[in-house]
């Protein structure tokens, strides 16, 4: 099985990815966790203005078949979410990476960016997943 | 935990990139990578092909075998004509469910199809209750391969693999014929809310048949169907399925289900408790729910009102061909009138719903 990626993301254990665009850090879920969800039917976003931490669950992806939380990468103020996937949740499972971003955060420690995978160690994860 | 069994399609699910997981004991696909909501659009619209082995298939016969089965089940099958099929349960006597089932008049037998889960349990019951009738029941569902093709392509496809004229069939009769040379036995039946057909045939002709039907549907859009989208076509359709809907907590009055029940053809186990709750109305209803307020409404989420749980969802999805959330749930009257304000829990957060009709998409068999 081939997953998609982005080069200039970071990658999450929960399969969530981060990608510095004008000191905001965006986010999402990746190629290879809409594909494990399967059809993505709903999604809630996060209030905007909400401080979040690092690992705190601050969305909620469903698809058919089941409901995952989704994580903040990194600390800091929730400045904007993408209320298209209110009415459009399939572009999750169409365009992970780019249309279906979930949340834009205003690091308080741009730090923890770096601490997460770059695609290559997210890959390797995931390759020891699927052997799992 | 106990192994789990592989159907004869096991193979052939991995090669279509079938995504398998547990279900009733077996590994089954629960889609494939055109994803449940393109494979439960494909039986609305054009046709979808399910493995459904597990499922298990008894033959009654015997002098008596019609006598034993007005008595072990509600529905009077005197009336039946043979190759005619229907739904029908199994109950304990006071009232609550074994099991239901799909009961087919064979000439010299009865064909009865029985969910997975529960083959050894309504073995176990229907033999308990056999010792005063001369006949006998054999469980053939290891020798017998089952395949449901449904949707509204699903005679013509068919049609290309049998010189039986399909276009004669009544819903709920089935037929004995060749199919692409296999000796078959076709039920105009089905769990979909759409037309189509349930196929009994050899075990060891399970790839054969599996192929060719895909290959004759080809060119009439017809997909390789998993769980998922079995699930959600029966869910919109409000056919019940065993362990959610109907189990041996709830009772056939408060499932809906009594318009089985033949009140007039004598004593059948379960009767005078089934009876008893029709008169005096059940502890709970089966309810159609429709969200107010977003979110998915999923099996077992406490369902409230004015802040109170009062009872279940069984089932709850998006719906894939209405595009709403919806849920079947358990509540007590008066709760179940419709147009009922009530709150689903929603991962702890209440949520509002309404009652609404029942069945959320009119199967095409009852317009």
């Amino acid at each position: 099985m081939s997953y998609k990626f982005d080069s200039d993301a970071r990658y999450t254990e929960n399969d969530e990815w981060a990608r510095l665009e004008d000191d905001l850090v965006v986010c999402g879920i990746t190629d290879y966790a809409q594909d494990q969800l399967s059809d993505v039917v709903y999604v809630e976003l996060p209030e905007v203005g909400a401080t979040v931490s690092a690992g705190d669950a601050v969305a909620v992806v469903e698809s058919v078949k089941a409901a995952a939380d989704v994580y903040a990468p990194v600390s800091g103020e929730i400045v904007a979410v993408n209320e298209a996937l209110e009415d459009s949740p399939e572009l999750v499972n169409e365009d992970p990476f780019g249309a279906a971003w979930f949340f834009k955060i205003a690091p308080s420690n741009l730090s923890e960016l770096d601490e997460l995978m770059d695609q290559a160690a997210y890959e390797t994860y995931i390759e020891e997943r699927e052997e799992g | 935990m106990t192994e789990l069994k592989r159907t004869a399609l096991y193979e052939r699910h991995i090669a279509r990139g079938g995504r398998m997981v547990p279900f009733a004991g077996y590994e089954l696909p629960v889609q494939y990578p055109t994803g449940p909501m393109v494979e439960h659009e494909a039986v609305r619209s054009a046709a979808g092909l399910f493995d459904i082995d597990h499922m298990g298939q008894f033959r009654l016969v015997g002098r008596d075998a019609e006598v034993f089965l007005q008595y072990v089940q509600p529905r009077d099958v005197s009336r039946m004509k043979v190759w005619d099929a229907e739904y029908s349960f199994l109950c304990y006597e006071d009232g609550t469910f074994v099991d239901d089932i799909f009961i087919y008049r064979l000439p010299d037998s009865w064909w009865i199809v029985v969910n997975a889960a529960n083959r050894e349990k309504d073995l176990f019951w229907l033999d308990t209750h056999m010792a005063s009738f001369d006949c006998d029941l054999i469980d053939e569902s290891d020798t017998t391969y089952m395949l449901a093709l449904q949707g509204p392509r699903a005679q013509t496809v068919l049609q290309k693999l049998t010189d039986y004229d399909l276009g004669q069939m009544a819903f709920h009769t089935a037929a004995q014929a060749q199919v692409a040379g296999i000796e078959t036995l076709i039920g105009a039946t089905g769990y979909t809310g759409e037309y189509g057909y349930e196929l009994f045939f050899p075990a060891e002709k399970a790839a054969a048949m599996w192929e060719l039907l895909l290959e004759a549907g080809a060119d009439q859009g017809l997909l390789p169907c998993g769980l998922a989208a079995r699930d959600s076509l029966r869910f919109e359709a409000c056919l019940p399925l065993y362990g959610h809907e109907i189990s041996a907590e709830v009772e056939p009055v408060g499932a809906r289900l009594s318009w089985v029940c033949d009140w007039d053809k004598g004593p059948w186990l379960g009767r005078e408790a089934v009876l008893k709750t029709k008169l005096e109305g059940p502890q709970r209803w089966l309810v159609g729910l429709e969200m107010v307020e977003r979110g998915v409404p999923r099996e077992h989420y406490p369902v409230a009102a004015n802040g109170q749980t009062i009872g279940w969802v069984t089932t709850g999805m998006k719906s894939p061909t209405l595009d709403k959330f919806l849920a079947l749930a358990y509540v007590p009257a008066p709760y179940h009138r419709l147009d009922t304000e009530l709150e689903v829990l929603i991962r702890g957060k209440p949520r509002k719903a309404k009652v609404v009709k029942r069945p959320f998409y009119m199967p095409v068999y009852r317009r």
